[in-house]
């Protein structure tokens, strides 16, 4: 059994004869059952749910705040490498790209980690393109066992890996895995991920849940939102989210909702994806599994993010910088894509103070 | 409406399943189990008494009728386990209930002997419907053991006190994929129909209605019960608009804010 | 000879069939389970079978129960 299976299940399915027969009233009714199952999250996700968006929203905030509190954990990504073999059509790491590529060394890590502890964050999340070559799997680990003296909780958004890799990465500290699928559709996967191993749908998709048998603590997943119609997109997600949760109960388990950013060789979104899109898809997962994370990064612009914290968000990044060496070193590789909320960490945990919100710098320690 | 429980391939309409303890006489559990609609009947094995006989509660249990045999008296997962085989080797079918206690204080299930005594009996082929407290780690054990359905207590054994564990039985019944049968506890029609409302599969009654003022009126009773809550399981809860607080609109920026 | 019936001892006659020893004490074998050193037999065996010194016999009855 893999979420391959579950997939599966909905080969021919009718998606938008589902959606064509959703009324109003239907959404109402749901929003009246205890617990949603799947066929309930599908609704969720349907255009008639787009006139009742308020009537979701109040339920994901009630339940977001039965759930988490006004709590909201902060963490930045730091991009190890921007080397990367695959030609992803949206991707500004693209193989195909000329740009200025760059894998920082131990030192340089090091003095990354310090401008960014000095900010306050204890929450890190490591980055590099796909290419085995220049980031093997021990680079990582090395670069890891330098972090720990710094951070509280070290997540990876690396390439997939093997279940004995993770457990390597586990060793030398990592706590947690994010991975995106970028589209559940594997006919749209195939025709974006260009060349490379990425090509590979399966193993990308799988890898989720060799993260959790690894014993990550933690796993992020999501789409790419963009690529694809995203109603179908977030159904998967959420589906494998609760897969995964199903099968996994210790790990927490969280899903990001990216939207396609520009970036170097721009990549017109295919779907584009409206702020009403993007809350519709938060609420739909919030009420769908009410214990799921929710991830929201600095893609999204500053007076956007404010508005969404109350709709379900609980983890945001900031003070981001998608640059290779971008926090503390004047030779930086190229980045992966535009920033959108720009606000440093200073700026970020005051916004959310003043919506009476607790910005929460660590929520772990690995002992 | 086809609306059929299954279990161990086979198919139940009622979703009554009756206990045969605790009649005042077993010359009405025919009448009983007519007028409840049971399809699964539970019975135990006992070794005879030679000082004072007694019927074989089988002859009163009609043909057709599914027999459950439980492993009580059983303190450990082995003693369940020689109880099952006993069972089936004479002519009971293949079907068990599991029940091994060994707190005489409480009579309450021993889940850590019911897993094994679920694991073994299941690889033998049997239909396994262990009875448990409501725990949901032990339940997707049991499950993963290969239990036919996992059927956790509503109160202690006898006790007539109703769903007293109703959150961890409605966990049970959104984490478990097979069946929940709410087994012991039940002490009234209402709280039989509140089971069934909540998603339980079926419910098992035996002292509620055995120790009734009339256990044959009682057992239609439940019958009904059972019935009602099924169909408002299936019908779905109503149409419960719950209104926005108006005061501080949450989406409301979507109007006000220009795309980007 | 000795045979432990339902876990106690009785002292029985030689050469002692079941159907006979089940007969002396007034049992219709039909509403019973016979079981000999742990094997539960069928009721068409019980006339062939004579019990033997030690023999561990159990004569269980389904009753009624939850």
């Amino acid at each position: 059994m893999s979420f391959a299976n579950v997939c599966s299940q909905f080969k021919g399915f009718d998606f938008d004869g589902f959606f064509n027969r959703i009324q109003p009233d239907d959404i109402i009714k749901v929003l009246g059952k205890p617990g949603l199952d799947r066929t309930d999250f599908l609704v969720m996700l349907s255009p008639a749910a787009e006139g009742v968006l308020e009537e979701m929203a109040q339920k994901a905030h009630r339940l977001t705040l039965q759930h988490f509190g006004r709590a909201m954990v902060l963490y930045t990504p730091l991009y190890l490498s921007n080397y990367c073999v695959n030609v992803c059509s949206y991707c500004g790491f693209n193989a195909r790209n000329r740009m200025y590529r760059k894998t920082l060394t131990l030192d340089e890590v090091e003095a990354e980690a310090r401008a960014i502890a000095s900010t306050g964050l204890k929450h890190i999340l490591v980055l590099t393109g796909e290419s085995r070559r220049h980031v093997p799997v021990s680079y990582i680990a090395g670069c890891v066992r330098v972090l720990r003296r710094y951070f509280a909780s070290i997540g990876i958004e690396v390439y997939p890996m093997e279940e004995e890799e993770y457990r390597v990465l586990i060793q030398a500290g990592v706590d947690s895995l994010t991975i995106y699928q970028e589209t559940y559709d594997e006919e749209v996967y195939d025709r974006v991920h260009v060349k490379g191993p990425k090509k590979h749908y399966r193993y990308r998709l799988e890898a989720p849940e060799r993260g959790c048998r690894a014993g990550m603590r933690a796993v992020n997943i999501g789409a790419l939102l963009g690529l694809n119609d995203w109603r179908r997109d977030a159904f998967f997600t959420g589906l494998h989210a609760a897969y995964l949760q199903d099968r996994y109960p210790e790990v927490e388990l969280s899903v990001s909702v990216p939207r396609l950013r520009p970036h170097l060789g721009n990549f017109p979104p295919l779907y584009p994806v409206l702020d009403k899109n993007l809350v519709q898809i938060l609420l739909a997962l919030r009420l769908f599994i009410p214990r799921l994370g929710l991830t929201l990064s600095t893609r999204e612009r500053a007076e956007l993010r404010d508005r969404l914290i109350p709709l379900g968000i609980t983890r945001m990044s900031a003070g981001s910088c998608t640059k290779v060496g971008g926090y503390a070193i004047q030779d930086t590789g190229h980045g992966q894509f535009d920033i959108a909320d720009t606000r440093n960490v200073a700026e970020i945990r005051e916004a959310l103070l003043g919506r009476g919100y607790d910005p929460v710098f660590k929520d772990w320690h690995p002992f | 409406m086809e609306d059929k429980l299954v279990l161990g391939g086979r198919e139940i309409d009622n979703r009554l399943l009756l206990g045969t303890g605790k009649f005042p006489s077993k010359a009405i559990i025919p009448e009983v189990i007519k007028r409840s609609g049971s399809q699964v009947v539970t019975m135990a094995l006992r070794r005879v008494d030679f000082d004072s006989q007694q019927e074989n509660v089988l002859n009163y249990i009609p043909k057709g009728c599914i027999l459950l045999p439980n492993t009580s008296g059983a303190r450990n997962a082995e003693e369940a386990v020689r109880i099952a085989r006993i069972a089936r080797a004479a002519g009971c079918g293949d079907w068990v209930k599991i029940e091994v206690i060994t707190d005489n204080k409480y009579l309450l299930p021993d889940n850590y002997e019911t897993i094994t005594a679920t694991e073994i009996l299941a690889r033998e082929g049997f239909v396994v419907l262990p009875y448990m407290s409501p725990d949901l780690m032990v339940a997707k054990r049991l499950q993963d053991a290969g239990a036919a359905a996992v059927m956790p207590l509503g109160a202690p054994i006898g006790s007539n006190r109703g769903l007293k564990t109703r959150e961890l039985i409605r966990i049970l019944i959104d984490e478990i994929e097979v069946p929940i049968i709410v087994d012991a506890g039940i002490g009234k029609p209402s709280e039989a129909a509140e089971a069934m409302e909540m998603g339980a599969a079926a419910v098992l009654v035996n002292t509620a209605i055995a120790t009734a003022g009339d256990p044959v009126l009682m057992a239609e009773a439940f019958s009904l019960a059972v019935k009602a809550g099924r169909q408002a399981y299936l019908a779905g809860p109503g149409l419960t608009r719950e209104y926005a607080e108006a005061s501080s609109p949450l989406t409301g920026f979507l109007r006000e804010v220009q795309e980007a | 000879m000795l045979v432990v019936v339902n876990g106690r001892e009785e002292r029985l006659p030689e050469d002692l069939s079941l159907m006979d020893f089940i007969q002396s004490k007034g049992l219709a074998p039909e509403s019973f389970v016979f079981m000999l050193n742990d094997r539960v037999l069928k009721w068409d065996e019980l006339n062939g079978i004579i019990l033997q010194e030690n023999d561990r016999l159990e004569i269980l009855r389904f009753v009624g129960g939850g």
